[in-house]
């Protein structure tokens, strides 16, 4: 799901929970994001936000011809444009490097095992609203909390398993230097031996670091590249499992209906992540953590609180919206990070926040793009082209996505349109495009 | 074939591409978009010919022989067609929206034509030569003989020159394109048609690699020295470049001479 980050003109409640995220949301989300988004770009001093409150019980309909009153109605649009670009290759370079790797792994480790997995997508999805409606706070942090360590442990030993990183007994290695040897003989389809020989206690202290370093980046505070970094390798981890475990075509129809869910899901009145977020907005609350990837956020610790005076420069740009792709059982959770700028009190940092405000992408959208990749990758015969044809398609999915976001401002689904391309030009690459390629370069000639 | 002739046709056929890219690009979010659009739009026109000549293939039922050399004559040749229509439908596509830019942004200055041409040729540039030659790359890695049944061993070597000949015509071909469309001389959108048909013929009319690739060249030199003058260079303009005294590039690193 793809949103602008909303600003937040409350004050800051700042506690444990709340550390990490806003304390409240921002007015209806219709009305407000979109309006939020572009308004904090300039002249921030000028905009209050209480404009915004005024302006939260607006029809939205009303809103998109509008805009907000006491502006001219073409600005909002121009701010949106005026960050647009920037930070669509934001997400561009996040879901391309996600991509890079489940392709690098698929293409140098061909490990399959066909195995049924059981999708729970909806249901878990569902499972999440009435747990939030009724409440249920500590049960899903604790379920979140342990589904990211499950994802940063487990999965991580698996990934090194399918490189079939020997664990060598203490005793053999430790009189030698340990070179790292990795060996790919799985099901006899191995591209290339190289064989990497890991004693048990190097192993453990690498998952370990690599693990809690995750924990405490996800769910509590780090380096925003650290942050991104991990929320990258989980998602290309996810996205490997799901290629792993899914039989050839379930893949494509799961793909194909979760496009169709996320539609539903998003924009139906009555679709459950809509339902979450209006129910969040009643309350007046932040949703509870979920996984969503945001291009452009510094947390700092301890920045100032919001002084009163100087609303127009000081906006929490938070973004009450949840990851709508709760794709499976192990929900993976990721604190929206939230954006203080430095208290100042004059309308001067309002370059700073323009370049600090970004769009926001779930998780569960790199996931789904990089299974298609990856399927992709692994199934199209060895072929990169239809690898290179997905790729393309998805990024001008997500670009016409982005597009429609600056045009409609609201939560928009990201995969619908990036699958829908994916898949109609993987079918077509794989058995129109590829034949002909094929000829061509067999005859050496070049159109 | 090893990791040297793998890195080396990469880097021939894909070095200048990447320079241009890096220098000129990859700074600039708003052309890396334009970048990716005009590669979308070079890869549906190869969808849409791959699909005629598929269908082609079908209608002749698929016999082997020198039927379907002509049909993939044929093939080749509605290609190129489709790739400059396609061009065209992206210059249609720009049009409207550098005007809707500038509407909406009357502050900023919208791309001019002749960078989204430069852009779209290059987008167009990337995604061809990537398609043309990422397999035989990837090829090379593996284990092998080349030319073992009597064909040439420098069959790498050939590609990827013609491989980059084709990306940096393509940079030509969209600048002299958006050139003719924007000034209405449609004899422009005709030779770059002809000479893109050329490139493409006298690959198969002509099996010799040296001869090939020497005329691929020439038509890639007449084909940038023309689009230099059509963007508005000139000697002068290239000999101050060329020492660096020229005032854009003075101005532009904001330095004083």
């Amino acid at each position: 799901m793809l949103t602008f980050m909303a600003s937040d003109s409350e004050e800051e409640v700042c506690d444990e929970r709340t550390s990490l995220m806003s304390a409240e949301s921002p007015t209806p989300r219709s009305c407000q994001e979109g309006r939020q988004g572009p308004e904090d770009g300039e002249n921030t001093a000028q905009w209050r936000s209480q404009e915004n409150e005024e302006d939260g019980e607006e029809d939205p309909d009303r809103y998109v011809c509008s805009g907000v009153p006491g502006r001219p109605p073409g600005l909002e649009e121009e701010l949106t444009l005026k960050y647009g670009a920037k930070h669509v290759i934001m997400l561009f370079v996040p879901v391309t490097l996600c991509m890079i790797v489940v392709v690098a792994t698929i293409k140098s480790v061909r490990f399959y095992t066909e195995k049924n997995g059981q999708l729970v997508i909806v249901v878990m999805t569902i499972f999440l609203v009435v747990l939030y409606k009724y409440r249920c706070y500590k049960f899903i942090h604790g379920w979140l909390i342990m589904s990211s360590l499950m994802l940063l442990f487990l999965f991580t030993y698996i990934y090194l398993g399918i490189f079939q990183v020997m664990p060598i007994h203490f005793s053999v290695t430790c009189s030698k230097h340990p070179h790292l040897v990795l060996e790919n003989v799985a099901n006899g389809k191995c591209s290339r031996p190289t064989t990497v020989a890991m004693d048990y206690p190097t192993l453990l202290l690498t998952v370990w670091n690599f693990g809690a370093v995750g924990m405490v980046c996800i769910h509590w505070k780090g380096p925003l590249v650290l942050q991104q970094a991990y929320l990258i390798m989980i998602s290309a981890l996810m996205a490997l499992v799901f290629i792993k475990y899914l039989p050839e075509w379930s893949a494509w129809v799961i793909l194909g209906a979760i496009s169709v869910y996320d539609l539903v899901a998003v924009l139906c009145p009555k679709g459950p992540l809509r339902m979450l977020v209006e129910t969040a907005q009643e309350r007046n609350e932040p949703i509870f953590p979920a996984l969503i990837y945001s291009s452009a956020m510094v947390w700092t610790v301890g920045m100032a609180k919001l002084d009163p005076s100087s609303q127009g420069a000081l906006q929490l740009p938070y973004d009450p919206e949840m990851e709508e792709d709760s794709y499976d059982s192990f929900g993976e959770p990721s604190y929206p990070e939230v954006f203080e700028p430095p208290l100042t009190g004059y309308p001067g940092e309002e370059l700073e926040e323009e370049e600090e405000r970004g769009v926001k992408l779930g998780l569960g959208d790199f996931i789904f793009y990089s299974v298609l990749v990856g399927k992709a990758a692994a199934t199209g015969s060895g072929d990169w082209n239809t690898t290179l044809a997905c790729f393309v398609a998805i990024l001008i999915g997500l670009c016409l996505t982005l597009l429609l976001l600056a045009v409609f401002k609201k939560a928009l689904p990201a995969l619908p349109i990036s699958i829908t391309f994916g898949l109609i030009f993987y079918f077509s690459t794989d058995n129109l495009v590829r034949p002909f390629m094929d000829t061509l370069a067999s005859h050496q000639l070049y159109i | 074939m090893t990791a040297a002739v793998f890195f080396g046709c990469a880097f021939i056929a894909f070095g200048p591409v990447l320079a241009l890219y890096a220098f000129t690009i990859a700074t600039k979010p708003l052309r890396i978009i334009f970048l990716i659009a005009g590669a979308f739009f070079w890869l549906v026109s190869l969808l849409i010919s791959s699909l005629v000549w598929f269908m082609a293939r079908v209608i002749t039922d698929n016999k082997d022989g020198p039927t379907q050399k002509y049909v993939l004559i044929f093939g080749a040749f509605v290609s190129v067609y489709i790739q400059e229509m396609f061009r065209f439908a992206y210059y249609r596509l720009l049009k409207k929206a550098s005007e809707g830019l500038k509407t909406i942004n009357p502050g900023e200055t919208a791309p001019s034509m002749r960078l989204l041409a430069y852009v779209s040729g290059l987008g167009f540039g990337i995604m061809s030569g990537v398609f043309s030659f990422v397999n035989t790359l990837s090829d090379s890695l593996g284990p092998g003989t080349v030319g073992i049944h009597g064909d040439s061993p420098q069959f790498f070597l050939y590609s990827a020159f013609m491989t980059l000949v084709i990306i940096l015509l393509h940079v030509f071909w969209g600048i002299v394109f958006f050139d003719g469309c924007e000034k209405k001389k449609w004899c422009l959108l005709l030779i770059v048609l002809l000479t893109h048909l050329l490139v493409s013929a006298q690959t198969f009319i002509s099996s010799y690699y040296g001869i090939n690739l020497v005329s691929a060249f020439i038509i890639l030199v007449l084909m940038g020295t023309w689009a230099f003058f059509i963007a508005g260079g000139s000697c002068r303009s290239l000999k101050l470049c060329l020492l660096c005294q020229d005032k854009d590039f003075l101005l532009y690193n904001q330095r004083s001479r």
